[in-house]
């Protein structure tokens, strides 16, 4: 144990070090700006403390992220509009269920590409392009789209989620699918199993770790989604909404805030996620 | 040399007459199989032996319709390979145990019972027996990571042997074992046999298991793929391990070494 905290905390230490400069060196044009108008003269220490204390810092300091963090999320109530728990789970809605459509149509996709040789063909040169186009060149388009047709609120920013966490489904999956030896395939032939024997008792179960490992990559993935897919809409709500306004009136102190908890939010989804791999292959007998 | 009397009035399980099996590749036909004529009776333990491409495995392959010969004929209990596949007419050991490994033992022993629609009783029944009689009774809970790779390829046996089938092919199953285990498992398989009254083709490529388990022996050699020998083993049935000394087992197993040597010259 002491082993691990120890570096991490001294990369921790390194990095907030290398912050607070970034912040003095980035912050100290407008504080002399401020001092020189105001006709006073800072010494340094006066000049250091007010790169650390600005309203809307290019490069808020740590322990600004830190206090806004804790004002938006504890001391705020949760039904708040300036309650980040409310945003974040605003976001984490239409993350999860992205997620959840997204590795659906992975699996589907998947099945359909292993057991389908015209879709084993035909799709996958598909699926890699979809995933060359910019999400923020289609997610507008999506949302318009389907807004068109009388969709809105959750659905569309579920579907830019599912947009980007299909593809690593589908590529895990196939993988997956596939990776049972020929060997094991020909004993099943001996049995006479029928096709969907073959995929319940062999395919399925062996693709398992490759299911988890691609959703991992997968739920970050609908997290960048959901966001991106608030940004477009103007949305009051989520974290990508909080990252929209934050810009727009220079709340640079907001936006810090709104990336550190997408990035929690990002580290707790995939540590979830491999907590019930780690479940559900010791239980197979897997791991 | 002659077989037990037995064996000479037993039906013909397996029947092959001129069979040939041609793979296209890209630098030409390859013979794997070449005319290749064969019977095995009921109850016979058949061993095929020979250099790498002499068609051993592909011919046990095509028994067991996971290879489509190209010419002649191939009868398994009378009907063709692939409606003895499916009247499950044969349990398949391959080179490696293969046990899933989400799977206990005893539930992989089971997988080929669940998939033929056995119920819950006769499969829990079943699994029991043939643990036992491969001498892993106890170890159902066990996952295949827990045993030794005898112990797997035992289960793999007893896998095979689940489902009652009246023939046992195995595909040089104990090639990857040390020679103690495989002698050990070598005896296993003579007293398995002789209580379950099997028909078993065996591919192996060491020349005293095939002498020392079989009662014919067939020699094969390479390009195009062909049998060049058959021998009748002269030993009993009951077969110790140091029968392995004996003057009539060194007689076959020199017999065995001057087919393989003569199917070598072709090549040069």
């Amino acid at each position: 144990m002491r082993r691990t905290v120890l570096p991490v905390l001294a990369v921790l230490a390194a990095l907030l070090v290398i912050w607070y400069a970034g912040a003095v060196w980035l912050n100290a044009a407008w504080a002399q700006d401020r001092a020189t108008r105001a006709g006073v003269e800072l010494s340094l220490v006066e000049l250091v403390a007010d790169t650390w204390a600005q309203d809307k810092p290019k490069l808020p300091a740590p322990h600004q992220v830190a206090v806004e963090l804790w004002q938006t999320t504890v001391e705020q109530k949760i039904t708040s509009r300036r309650s980040l728990i409310h945003h974040s789970w605003v976001t984490l809605s239409a993350t999860l269920l992205g997620f959840g459509l997204g590795t659906a149509l992975g699996i589907a996709l998947a099945v359909g590409i292993v057991y389908n040789r015209v879709m084993d063909l035909s799709v996958m040169p598909w699926v890699i392009a979809s995933q060359t186009i910019p999400i923020l060149a289609i997610a507008p388009m999506i949302i318009v789209v389907l807004n068109a047709v009388g969709i809105s609120g959750l659905l569309p920013k579920a579907m830019i989620s599912m947009y980007l966490s299909f593809f690593p489904v589908v590529v895990g999956m196939v993988k997956g699918l596939r990776s049972p030896a020929v060997m094991q395939i020909d004993q099943m032939m001996t049995w006479n199993a029928s096709a969907a024997q073959m995929f319940w008792k062999l395919r399925l179960p062996s693709s398992m770790p490759y299911l988890f490992t691609s959703m991992k990559v997968a739920v970050a993935a609908s997290l960048v989604g959901a966001i991106v897919g608030e940004l477009p809409t103007g949305a009051v709500a989520g974290l990508g909404a909080r990252l929209l306004a934050g810009s727009y009136y220079g709340q640079t102190i907001q936006i810090w805030s709104a990336l550190f908890m997408a990035a929690a939010l990002a580290a707790g989804l995939v540590a979830l996620i491999g907590a019930v791999q780690r479940v559900v292959l010791r239980r197979m007998g897997m791991a | 040399m002659t077989a037990p009397e037995a064996n000479q009035n037993a039906a013909s399980v397996i029947s092959a007459s001129d069979l040939s099996l041609t793979f296209q590749t890209g630098d030409g036909p390859v013979h794997a199989l070449k005319g290749v004529s064969l019977d095995i009776r009921k109850g016979d333990f058949v061993s095929f032996i020979g250099p790498s491409g002499c068609g051993k495995t592909t011919f046990l392959r095509c028994i067991a319709a996971l290879e489509r010969p190209t010419g002649g004929s191939l009868t398994v209990n009378g009907m063709t390979p692939d409606a003895a596949r499916r009247a499950r007419a044969y349990g398949y050991v391959f080179q490696a145990a293969g046990l899933y490994p989400w799977r206990t033992i005893g539930r992989n022993v089971s997988l080929p019972l669940e998939i033929m629609g056995f119920s819950r009783a006769e499969i829990e029944e079943r699994v029991a027996r043939v643990l036992a009689l491969v001498d892993l009774a106890g170890f159902e809970k066990k996952f295949p990571w827990q045993l030794s790779g005898g112990m797997q390829q035992r289960a793999s046996i007893a896998r095979a042997l689940a489902f009652d089938a009246d023939i046992l092919l195995m595909d040089e199953p104990f090639g990857a074992l040390d020679e103690i285990v495989r002698d050990h498992l070598n005896e296993q398989l003579l007293h398995l046999w002789a209580r379950t009254d099997k028909t078993i083709g065996f591919v192996t490529h060491s020349i005293p298991e095939a002498v020392y388990l079989s009662t014919r022996i067939v020699v094969m050699s390479p390009r195009p793929g062909r049998i060049t020998d058959v021998i009748d083993s002269p030993l009993p049935r009951e077969r110790p391990l140091d029968i392995r000394d004996t003057p009539e087992f060194l007689e076959v197993a020199h017999r065995v070494r001057e087919g393989l040597r003569a199917g070598h010259a072709y090549e040069d």
